[in-house]
C-alpha cells in the first residue's frame, strides 16, 4: 500500500505537472525550431508572440463570456482560440511584410535578424502592455477538475490523492493533436514537404521551383498558431501575465537547442527533458521517501534538491551540458 | 558637412534636449537624466566593446550590471557581527567546499581513463558532494537569516568606502565573464546569446533568493554615499546662506547639489573609460579585434588566437558593465534585486549601441544619452499625446481612461520602433564606425 501511495504522490506532484509543462514547452519550442529551420535565425520575439496570441484569445473569451456563451465543462477559451490564432497570424504576417522581408531580400546575416527580432520583441511587448496591461489576468472557466483530490481518495481508498485539472487534461490532448497535425503536414502534404526541402537545402529547393515567399508565409502561419496555442494553454493552466512569457523564452529556447535546433522531433523531446528535470530537481521528495524508505532512513528535511525559485536555472544547466557534450543537440539539428 | 561637425551637432542636439527638460520640467529631472545617461553611456561602451569591436552577441548585460550592484553592497555596507558569528565562516566554508567538489569532479574527468567508470566516478563525486555541500551550507544560511530578519538577516559587507565598490564591481563581473566565456565562447553566436541570457537570469535569481548575501526581495537600503546627504546640507548654515545668495530655496539647492556631485564622479569615470576604449580601438589590438570580427578564418590563418581574444574582449566589456552597475546602485542608494529586468537592462543597452553606432565609442555614448532621454521622456510625452487624442472623447468613457492609463507603456513600443527604424534606414547607427 505504501508503495502505491508513493507512486500516486509521484504522479500527482511530478508526472502530471511535468507532462503538462513539457507539452507547453514543446509547442513553444516547435515554433522556435521551425523559424530557425526555415528563416534561419533565433526569434527572440517568440515569447511575446505567444503572449500576443494568448491575449487576443483572452479578449475574445471575455467577449464571449459577456455575451453569455460557454463551452459547457470545457473552458470558453477553447472556443476563442481560433480567433486568437487568427490575430497572431495577422500580426506575424504583418511583421514579416514590414520588417523581416527587407532583411531576407538583402540576405542579411542571421545575427542581424536576431537583433531585428529584439526590436520586434520590444514592439510586441509594448503592444501587449498597451492593450491588456501588465497585470495578472484570469480567464479560465468550466469545470475545474477531471478528477479531484478527494474523489480519487474515495475511489481508491489510498491516503494520497491524485488531482488532474481540466486545463491539464486539455493541455496534453491539444498538444498531442497539434503535434500529430504538424507532423502529418510536414511529412505528407506537398507544402510541408517543400518546407522541409527548403530547410534542408535552400538553393536546391529554389532550383526545384519552390516559391520561397510561400514557404516563409506558411511557416509564419504555423508558428503563430503553435505560439498562440502554447501561450493560451500556459495561461489557462497557470495564469496569464505578459511578463512571464519573456521568462519562458529561456526554457523554450533551451528545449529547442537541447533537442537540436531546426529539428521538430527534437523540440518535443527537448521540451519534456527540460520540464521533467525542472520538476524533478525542485520537487520536495520527503513525501515519496517517507512511503518508500524504512522509517530509519526517512529524511529530516524536505529532501528538495533546489528551491523552486531556481527552476529556470535547471533548464539552463541542462542546456550547457548538452551544448558542451553534444553541440548539435540530442537529435541532430542544424549547426550553422 | 564634415563628420566631426555632424557629430558635434548630434551631441549638441541631445544636450539641448536635456537642457530643455531642465527649463520645461525641472532641473532635478534633467540632472537625473544626465546621471543615468552617463551610466548608460558606460554600459553602452562595454557592449560596444563586445559587439562593435569583436562581434560577440552578449545578451546578459543585466547579469553583469546586477553583479556590480552586489559589489556595492558587499564593499560598502557595515558587517553584521551577529550574523558572522552565527554562521559566516561556515557559509564561506560551504562555498569553498562546493568549489572544491566541482574541481574534484573536473580532476576525475581529466585523470581517469575514458569509459563508463569515469562518468560514474564524476557523477558520484558531484552527487555525493552536493549533499555534503548542502549539509554544511544550509544550517549556516538558516542561522544567518534568523539574525534580526527585519533589519539585517544577512552578512553585510566590509564597511569600506563606497567608491571602492566600482572597481570591485568590475572585477566581479570580469570573474563571472571569465567563467561564462570559458564555457560558451567556443559555441556559435546564437548559443552564446542564449547562454548569456540564461546566466543573467540565474544571477538575478541568486540575488533574489540568497537572503544571507543580499537580503533577497527585502532589499538592502541605505547604502553609503560618496556625496553628502541633502538633509545635512539643509542643516548647514553655510550652505543655506549660499543657496539664498543664488536665489534658490535650500531644499531644491541641496538636491541639485547632490546630483551634481554624482554627475562629476560619473563624468570622470566615463571620461576614463572612453579614453581607454578609444586608445584600444586605435591600437594594433583594436585593429586585430576588428580583423577577427570581419573574418575569423582569415585572422586565424594569420596566427591570431581567436578564442583567446574573444575571451579577453568579453571579460573587458563585461567588467565595464559591472562598473556601471555598481555606479547605478550607488546612485540609487539601495539594491533592489526585483528591479532587474532584461528589457530594461539588457535589451535597452543594445538599442543604445545599435542606434548610436556599433563599433564607434562616441556613437555608444551618444546612444546612451539619447535612448535614456527617450526612455524617461516618452512617458510624459505619451501622456500628453494621449490627452490630445482623447480630448474629443466624452469624459469618463472606458476607452479614454484605458488610453490614458496605458500611456506609461508607450516607452517599450517607442524603443522597438526606434531600433527597427535605425536598423532599416541607417544600419550603421547615428555615428557610424570609421
Amino acid at each position: 500500500m505504501d508503495f502505491l501511495n508513493a507512486i500516486v504522490a509521484l504522479l500527482n506532484f511530478v508526472v502530471v505537472p511535468a507532462t503538462v509543462y513539457g507539452s507547453q514547452l514543446a509547442l513553444g519550442a516547435l515554433g522556435v525550431t521551425l523559424i530557425y529551420g526555415i528563416l534561419r535565425f533565433s526569434n527572440f520575439a517568440h515569447g511575446d508572440t505567444m503572449a500576443f496570441g494568448a491575449m487576443v484569445t483572452i479578449l475574445v473569451t471575455w467577449a464571449m463570456q459577456a455575451a453569455g456563451m460557454s463551452f459547457g465543462v470545457l473552458p470558453t477559451a477553447l472556443l476563442a482560440l481560433p480567433f486568437g490564432i487568427l490575430g497572431a497570424i495577422a500580426l506575424v504576417l504583418l511583421t514579416d511584410r514590414v520588417v523581416y522581408r527587407f532583411y531576407r531580400a538583402q540576405k542579411a546575416k542571421p545575427v542581424i535578424l536576431v537583433i531585428v527580432s529584439m526590436g520586434v520583441m520590444f514592439i510586441y511587448n509594448g503592444l501587449i502592455r498597451f492593450i491588456i496591461g501588465p497585470n495578472d489576468q484570469r480567464f479560465a472557466d468550466g469545470a475545474r477538475f477531471i478528477i479531484s483530490h478527494r474523489d480519487f481518495k474515495e475511489m481508491t481508498g489510498l491516503r494520497e490523492g491524485l488531482a488532474i485539472k481540466t486545463t491539464q487534461g486539455i493541455t496534453v490532448i491539444v498538444a498531442v493533436l497539434c503535434v500529430l497535425a504538424l507532423f502529418y503536414f510536414l511529412n505528407r502534404t506537398k507544402t510541408g514537404k517543400s518546407m522541409r526541402a527548403y530547410s534542408d537545402n535552400e538553393d536546391l529547393a529554389l532550383l526545384s521551383g519552390i516559391n520561397p515567399e510561400r514557404v516563409v508565409m506558411v511557416t509564419w502561419i504555423i508558428v503563430a498558431a503553435l505560439a498562440t496555442i502554447a501561450g493560451t494553454l500556459y495561461g489557462l493552466d497557470k495564469s496569464y501575465k505578459p511578463f512571464v512569457f519573456l521568462q519562458l523564452l529561456l526554457p523554450v529556447f533551451a528545449a529547442a537547442i537541447v533537442g537540436g535546433l531546426g529539428n521538430p522531433l527534437g523540440a518535443i523531446a527537448g521540451g519534456f527533458v527540460i520540464a521533467f528535470s525542472e520538476v524533478l530537481v525542485t520537487y520536495a521528495w520527503k513525501k515519496v521517501a517517507n512511503y518508500v524508505l524504512p522509517e530509519a532512513l526517512a529524511p529530516d528535511g524536505l529532501a528538495q534538491l533546489l528551491s523552486t525559485d531556481y527552476k529556470f536555472a535547471v533548464s539552463f544547466v541542462i542546456l550547457l551540458i548538452v551544448l558542451l557534450f553534444r553541440p548539435t543537440g540530442l537529435f541532430a539539428g542544424k549547426s550553422v | 558637412m564634415t563628420d566631426s561637425l555632424k557629430n558635434t551637432a548630434l551631441f549638441a542636439i541631445v544636450a539641448g534636449l536635456i537642457v530643455m527638460t531642465g527649463f520645461t520640467e525641472s532641473w532635478n529631472t534633467a540632472l537625473f537624466i544626465v546621471n543615468m545617461g552617463l551610466i548608460s553611456a558606460i554600459m553602452a561602451i562595454g557592449v560596444n566593446l563586445q559587439w562593435g569591436f569583436a562581434g560577440l552577441f552578449n545578451v546578459g548585460v543585466m547579469g553583469f550590471v546586477a553583479l556590480g550592484g552586489l559589489a556595492t553592497v558587499l564593499v560598502s555596507m557595515d558587517p553584521v557581527p551577529e550574523a558572522w558569528s552565527a554562521g559566516g565562516l561556515q557559509v564561506i566554508g560551504g562555498l569553498i567546499l562546493g568549489a572544491l567538489i566541482i574541481v574534484a569532479a573536473g580532476v576525475a574527468v581529466s585523470r581517469l581513463p575514458k569509459g563508463r567508470m569515469r562518468s560514474l566516478a564524476a557523477a558520484a563525486i558531484l552527487i555525493g558532494g552536493f549533499f555534503l555541500y548542502r549539509a554544511v551550507f544550509d544550517p549556516a544560511v538558516a542561522a544567518i537569516e534568523a539574525v534580526d530578519p527585519a533589519a539585517t538577516g544577512y552578512l553585510g559587507g566590509l564597511g569600506l568606502p563606497v567608491l571602492l565598490a566600482w572597481p570591485v564591481g568590475g572585477l566581479m563581473a570580469a570573474g563571472a565573464a571569465w567563467l561564462i566565456g570559458k564555457t560558451a565562447l567556443g559555441l556559435r553566436s546564437d548559443y552564446l546569446a542564449i547562454a548569456t541570457l540564461g546566466i543573467a537570469e540565474i544571477i538575478i535569481y541568486i540575488l533574489k533568493n540568497e537572503d544571507w548575501l543580499t537580503r533577497g526581495v527585502k532589499n538592502v537600503n541605505g547604502l553609503p554615499r560618496p556625496v553628502p546627504y541633502e538633509i545635512d546640507l539643509q542643516n548647514s548654515a553655510q550652505f543655506v546662506e549660499r543657496a539664498s545668495g543664488w536665489g534658490v530655496d535650500p531644499v531644491t539647492a541641496s538636491t541639485i547639489y547632490v546630483k551634481l556631485g554624482y554627475s562629476v564622479l560619473f563624468t570622470v569615470v566615463l571620461a576614463l573609460v572612453l579614453i581607454l576604449a578609444q586608445l584600444a580601438l586605435k591600437s594594433p589590438w583594436g585593429r586585430m579585434m576588428r580583423a577577427i570580427r570581419d573574418n575569423e578564418v582569415a585572422a586565424e590563418a594569420m596566427g591570431k588566437n581567436v578564442t583567446a581574444r574573444h575571451l579577453q574582449v568579453f571579460i573587458l566589456g563585461s567588467a565595464i558593465c559591472g562598473i556601471a552597475g555598481a555606479m547605478m546602485t550607488t546612485l540609487d542608494g539601495q539594491l533592489t534585486p526585483s528591479s532587474y529586468q532584461p528589457l530594461r537592462f539588457t535589451f535597452l543597452v543594445w538599442v543604445m549601441v545599435i542606434v548610436g553606432g556599433s563599433g564607434n565609442n562616441f556613437g555608444a555614448v551618444l546612444g546612451g544619452f539619447l535612448i535614456w532621454f527617450l526612455w524617461v521622456q516618452v512617458e510624459p510625452y505619451g501622456l500628453a499625446l494621449m490627452n490630445l487624442i482623447t480630448a474629443g472623447m466624452p469624459e469618463g468613457s472606458a476607452l479614454k481612461t484605458h488610453l490614458i492609463d496605458s500611456a506609461a507603456h508607450m516607452r517599450l513600443l517607442t524603443m522597438g520602433v526606434v531600433l527597427l527604424l535605425v536598423l532599416r534606414f541607417s544600419p550603421r547607427g547615428l555615428i557610424p564606425e570609421k
